[in-house]
């Protein structure tokens, strides 16, 4: 990018500097710090100059938007021409309850909606079961059949708005309620946009909701990819999730390499199904999360822009250019919210959503300033859905596609964090795949070790946390209300399970679920079959125990 | 006595949540003081954490919540312990617990409630001021 003879000149210029000028400004004072880190660990040097990014080409490495390599975004105009989803997590209570929720969010200016389930739902028990003591409603929103899943979607039309939902062993049957309540509707099933999770390889050593043993569980992944390759166009099957990975301790690299790596191993066994890279790959996306160190942040997203793309082309052979995009959803890093002073917290997530809008992100999430301390608040929730209209419409950060790529610090980090990333895939590809990774505890450990690392450096006061262990207030008490979930919530959601076991035709309930018993003995995509039980009102409780039977459950391997 | 005995702590995850990386720094920080730590793994239910807390002989039971259920599962895990002679075992707990709430757990017995952000010296030096060996 650079001329050979301006560099060479640069190089003087700045050998210059660091015997002249840099010395006598250290005399006069010294750097705070003697060594100046980033989240993952790279050190960070004074001044960044043109000689770090010599070896660059601007069209191999850098591009235009909407072409390879995609480092600048996967749209030409990106946030001049659309604006990214603003999508806010929300459920909790029951449907009816979440409803009012999603209906509230929409009104405030909501694009898009993305629904929490609670942990029952997520484990595939129903309200009844011994495990859901205490937890029905509390978390998420309960989902136990159909009939919840028509009132959660009351009056919301499904072919105006797109639908997120947090689910991942139990994805095919919350994708099948989903796509008989659109039936319901009318809607045709070509139209019917949104994601589901669905990405169970990282619950193994991040999230760790999980049902069954790995192999099952990439098998009904798999599943919902080729069946909405074929019957919904406009369906992400999977949300390629790095969010949990950093939240549960990950360092930015790590949620990168990681992330990338259950992306090439669904793209794997998807291929192995027969279908054509490109039948499928355009409709695989990605989840990050966006955590405190803001240039790190955004080489994150540009990084994984890139490999991505690169991966694509390189090691699947995409031709599509749609294949090589990487879509992403983006959510503030809630574990960076604190208890203490939760105001706070709302300058936090501004500057964490900054990173993501200037990072290229098609879909963003906010926290709430409260969520240290609770579920969000409708207080809270605004003020945070407010930030992002705010970083929309005033701070001039979407006038200009990558406006901080070129920065010579950027573009280094960029390619490091993307150099680092390639390091770990190579490390996974000689273990033999994710899953033999996850067998051997090398996710969790790499996790585990820098969970302690960060939480070491706070204590020895390494790493500054506002209100946590500097710049502390005496608060007697908590300043902020709490919002709480109605208790009597998982009582209300017992008696409609009952009134429904009551009301189906039992008799079309017993063969559905015999049929996804055979059908996941034979080893065929359960999707087609789900549906149809769906439809005769099977709870996802009762699904979920057919395949509890036939796949077994998993046994948490242990890593400290 | 021939020296001091190590405590024994075991580090529990009842409920259904899977926020299992402020159990596990602190049961590493807790190992790193020198402490004997069992952890339990995700989602164990009353019985499950009192039965472990019963055959491993520990001293100290330490439960990491943050799905909102503690004020249903809390109440079980004490009346079992009691049931099976545990009474003297000291239970302190952590997660995402309301500050409202920690009047009635410590009605039930527990010692102590560390909230997000408590740096794990803090936790480590409670345990063993408090632990009677």
């Amino acid at each position: 990018m650079f001329d050979e003879r301006e560099l060479r000149r640069m190089k003087q210029e700045r050998q210059r500097w660091e015997q002249t000028t840099l010395p006598n400004w250290l005399r006069l004072s010294e750097e705070r710090k003697t060594e100046f880190h980033n989240h993952s660990g790279m050190p960070i040097k004074c001044v960044y100059t043109p000689e770090d990014i010599a070896n660059m080409d601007y069209m191999r490495d850098i591009g235009f938007p909407g072409e390879y390599p995609f480092l600048r975004g996967v749209h030409a105009t990106m946030h001049r021409g659309r604006l990214w989803t603003m999508r806010m997590f929300s459920g909790f209570g029951t449907a009816a309850q979440t409803n009012q929720r999603f209906k509230y969010l929409l009104k405030e200016g909501e694009t898009g909606l993305s629904t929490a389930f609670d942990y029952p739902t997520i484990m595939g028990y129903d309200s009844d079961h011994a495990m859901a003591l205490g937890e029905v409603g509390i978390c998420g929103v309960a989902v136990a059949s159909l009939r919840d899943m028509e009132t959660l979607f009351d009056g919301i039309p499904l072919d105006k708005v797109t639908t997120s939902m947090t689910i991942n062993g139990p994805a095919p049957i919350l994708l099948g309620m989903y796509v008989a309540v659109g039936d319901q509707q009318g809607v045709p099933r070509e139209r019917l946009g949104g994601t589901t999770q669905n990405d169970n390889l990282k619950e193994f050593f991040a999230q760790k909701l999980c049902i069954y043993p790995p192999k099952p569980s990439v098998k009904l992944t798999t599943d919902v990819i080729e069946y909405c390759a074929r019957h919904l166009p406009k369906w992400n099957p999977v949300s390629i999730s790095g969010y949990h990975i950093r939240e549960a301790g990950a360092n930015a690299v790590q949620e990168l390499a990681f992330t990338i790596y259950d992306g090439i191993s669904y793209v794997e066994s998807t291929l192995e199904r027969g279908l054509k890279v490109d039948d499928f790959a355009h409709r695989l996306s990605f989840f990050f999360a966006s955590h405190n160190d803001f240039f790190e942040e955004i080489a994150k997203f540009r990084a994984a822009r890139r490999l991505w793309a690169r991966i694509m082309r390189e090691r699947f052979h995409a031709k599509n250019p749609r294949s090589m995009w990487m879509r992403m959803h983006v959510q503030t890093s809630g574990c960076t919210l604190t208890a203490q002073q939760p105001h706070i917290n709302i300058v936090r997530t501004t500057i964490q959503a900054l990173a993501a809008v200037l990072g290229g992100t098609q879909s963003l999430h906010t926290n709430s300033y409260d969520e240290a301390l609770c579920l969000p608040g409708e207080d809270a929730v605004r003020v945070a859905l407010r930030t992002q209209q705010i970083i929309a419409h005033e701070s001039g950060a979407t006038h200009t596609v990558d406006s901080a790529g070129g920065s010579f610090f950027l573009e280094e980090l960029t390619n490091e964090m993307e150099q680092k990333a390639v390091e770990y895939i190579q490390k996974v590809d000689d273990m033999g795949g994710a899953i033999a990774a996850i067998e051997k505890g090398f996710f969790q450990k790499e996790i585990a070790d820098s969970a302690y690392k960060y939480q070491r450096e706070i204590e020895e006061k390494k790493r500054t946390i506002v209100g946590v262990n500097d710049f502390k207030t005496e608060e007697a008490e908590c300043p902020i209300e709490l919002s709480r979930v109605d208790p009597n919530v998982g009582n209300d959601q017992l008696a409609g399970l009952q009134k429904l076991k009551r009301e189906r035709d039992n008799r079309k309930v017993k063969d559905a679920l015999e049929r996804l018993h055979y059908s996941a003995e034979k080893d065929v995509n359960l999707m087609p079959v789900i549906v149809d039980a769906v439809k005769a009102y099977a709870t996802l409780g009762e699904m979920s125990e057919v395949l509890r039977r036939v796949y077994g459950e998993y046994k948490e391997l242990i890593v400290i | 006595m021939s020296g001091k005995k190590r405590i024994r702590v075991l580090i529990a995850k009842p409920g259904l949540d899977s926020h299992d990386r402020g159990a596990k720094v602190v049961a590493r920080a807790l190992r790193d003081a020198g402490m004997e730590v069992i952890y339990t793994g995700l989602r164990q239910t009353p019985e499950q954490i009192a039965e472990t807390a019963l055959q491993e002989d520990v001293d100290v039971v330490g439960l990491s919540i943050l799905s909102g259920a503690h004020k249903t599962l809390f109440p079980r895990i004490m009346q079992l312990l009691k049931q099976k002679g545990l009474a003297d075992v000291m239970v302190f707990a952590g997660g995402i617990i309301p500050e409202e709430d920690v009047p009635d757990l410590k009605k039930l017995g527990l010692k102590e409630i560390f909230g997000p952000g408590t740096p794990t010296g803090t936790i480590i030096k409670y345990v063993s001021d408090n632990v009677c060996k």
